[in-house]
């Protein structure tokens, strides 16, 4: 969702882009080519048609001049893309994590990722809009839209090019269904071992402490319209200018590594290293990954805010990068394992969603297809080799898959983003209208490296610090008799499956 | 009156059965079962976590059989089952004591 992108391609359809005269050629060229039918689109990319937009481009436009700027089409995609978000989390992150614990488990990894997703929303429209998108610190929102007060159908929020906007609703219902997926990551590095209502209680806090001072830091900004006349207002990772397209930091290495942190917290399950505990149904996994990798193109395309031509660059890399972390990952099983494994195809294609997330809308497909090359050989290499010699269990592999696979994908981005290998490259909004910056991939690889660092430290002791009281006020682990029998039957009072 | 009890390989189970049947036997009570002998377990590797199963899964199969045709059977199981490797199983019999219908309370061969 946020980055300083936007549309070297997308200059196409939003015309809006083509404020000066080498603009609006290259618009009117592109336009000629790709006009192939005679839609309206096409019909306002001629160059007088760019010419006129250029002149009446609004500088902080009113309410009322926002309500003439919103697509019908951009806010058709950015409601599928909500939906394709939700169905990441529930069915298919449940069924892929429920696949990998044992039968008796099942309902228990089931009903902690639906419920996280329910109370996540509810906390979302409480407290978390207004604690992620408003103005405040550097660090943090405040809390003037809290339970969505101001927020209604005639409410509008920015997006990535000037002058186009979308109703406000449907701003916090995509970033919502983000809030809902991010806490159920977690439960994957402490599944089969953990009590249900203190585990809802710790997603509340985290949510609060973790999740929406990072989603601010690292995605609030003025908007286009406003940026140039108000140069701070913004989140302290925006600001640095660290580029996260849909979630690399704020989504995956935030969940991956309060997974760490609550999986060594909480202990390894018993028997753990010495019983066998193979996954009850692949069958479910192979289901979930699936279904993370459709409902992905929300995630990655939809963070573009906008339908356009960026949007489908982010597309098609989240299409590619999977297609080859998966291909990589079983490549690696039949050299180390001699056989290509079904959970190695499904680990790697998840790996490469992970990888290409912050990218997505800055990379070339053919640097992405690298990037998934690249990402799954490393979580590979954790889940297997660092998991074993470091002796931790991260039932689920949320930080081996979640946490370095972001990372991988977080500082390949200041690679991929580079406009010298095909990249996007960013856009400057400190200026009205909006053009490309310079790019200096070094920086910008040093940038998204500190913001890597940054989201570590902030999730890690957030993390740390909301365990331990939860722990100690609670209690987050099961009685040794109950994990043994199950959590289902004990937690849940229900079986998985009764045959 | 015998009893046959034989541990096969479960993708032989249908093979088996049809010969059985060719030769007259009449029914038979088959479970899933798992258990080990001198084949090698398999090895599963779930992201670099391996297991070893060293109890395979088997089937076995019960019948009782009139004197005469126990025999044959033990003879058609074993050729039918047989793939000549490690793990194809093996073949207990018992003398039974007693068969009862329990529609009818026929006993003997005649309840088989």
């Amino acid at each position: 969702m946020i980055r300083k992108i936007a549309c070297g391609v997308g200059a196409l359809g939003a015309s809006l882009f083509a404020a000066t005269a080498a603009f609006a050629q290259e618009a009117a060229s592109a336009a000629s080519e790709a006009a192939t039918a005679a839609t309206s689109a096409a019909a306002e990319a001629t160059a007088t048609a760019t010419a006129a937009a250029a002149t009446t481009l609004i500088k902080a436009p009113t309410v009322e001049q926002m309500a003439t700027m919103v697509n019908k089409g951009d806010t058709s995609w950015m409601l599928v893309s909500s939906v394709l978000v939700l169905m990441m989390s529930v069915p298919a992150l449940a069924l892929f994590y429920g696949g990998l614990v044992r039968t008796k488990n099942m309902l228990s990894v089931l009903m902690q990722v639906f419920m996280i997703v329910s109370i996540a929303a509810l906390v979302w429209c409480g407290w978390g809009y207004s604690m992620a998108f408003t103005g405040g610190s550097e660090f943090v929102g405040g809390f003037s839209k809290m339970f969505l007060k101001g927020v209604s159908a005639s409410t509008y929020a920015a997006t990535f090019s000037n002058n186009v906007y979308l109703p406000e609703f449907v701003f916090v219902i995509f970033q919502m269904t983000f809030a809902c997926i991010t806490p159920a990551l977690i439960v994957g590095a402490f599944a089969e071992r953990v009590k249900f209502w203190p585990l809802m209680l710790f997603m509340v806090l985290w949510l609060t402490v973790v999740y929406f001072p990072m989603a601010h830091m690292v995605w609030y900004w003025a908007g286009p319209d406003f940026l140039p006349d108000a140069p701070t207002d913004y989140g302290y990772l925006w600001g640095k200018g660290a580029l996260d397209f849909a979630g690399g930091t704020v989504v995956h290495i935030n969940a991956g590594i309060a997974g760490l942190v609550g999986c060594m917290m909480i202990g390894k399950r018993v028997g753990y290293g010495k019983e066998p505990m193979p996954p009850h149904s692949l069958t479910m996994t192979m289901i979930g990954a699936s279904l993370l990798w459709v409902g992905w193109f929300g995630f990655n395309a939809g963070s573009n805010l906008e339908a356009n031509g960026v949007t489908a660059v982010a597309f098609i890399n989240t299409f590619v990068a999977t297609a080859a972390a998966a291909l990589s990952w079983i490549v690696i099983d039949q050299l180390v394992h001699g056989k290509p494994s079904m959970l190695g195809a499904a680990s790697g294609a998840v790996a490469g969603l992970v990888a290409i997330t912050p990218a997505s809308g800055f990379a070339a497909p053919m640097t992405s297809i690298i990037l998934g090359l690249v990402v799954s050989p490393i979580c590979f290499f954790f889940v297997s080799t660092v998991k074993n010699k470091l002796n931790y269990d991260d039932s689920l592999d949320v930080f081996g898959v979640h946490c370095v696979g972001g990372i991988v994908g977080a500082i390949g981005t200041g690679i991929v983003a580079d406009p010298a290998l095909g990249g996007q490259g960013f856009f400057d909004y400190t200026q009205f209208p909006a053009g490309v910056g310079t790019y200096d991939m070094a920086a910008q690889i040093i940038t998204q490296i500190k913001a890597v660092a940054l989201t570590l430290v902030w999730s890690g002791v957030g993390s740390a610090v909301l365990f331990f009281i939860v722990d100690k006020v609670f209690g987050l682990r099961p009685s040794e008799d109950a994990e043994r029998e199950g959590l289902d039957i004990n937690e849940h009072g229900e079986r998985a499956y009764n045959y | 009156m015998k009893f046959i009890i034989a541990i096969i390989k479960p993708f032989k189970l249908d093979e088996v059965r049809e010969a059985l049947g060719a030769l007259g036997v009449a029914g038979m009570t088959v479970s899933e079962v798992k258990g080990f002998g001198r084949q090698k377990g398999q090895t599963e590797i779930y992201r670099g976590a391996e297991y070893s199963t060293n109890m395979l899964p088997k089937v076995k199969i019960e019948i009782a059989t009139s004197d005469e045709l126990a025999g044959r059977v033990i003879e058609t199981i074993q050729q039918t089952a047989s793939t000549e490797a490690i793990g194809d199983g093996k073949i207990f019999v018992l003398d039974l004591a007693s068969a009862t219908r329990i529609r009818t309370g026929e006993t003997g061969d005649t309840a088989l």
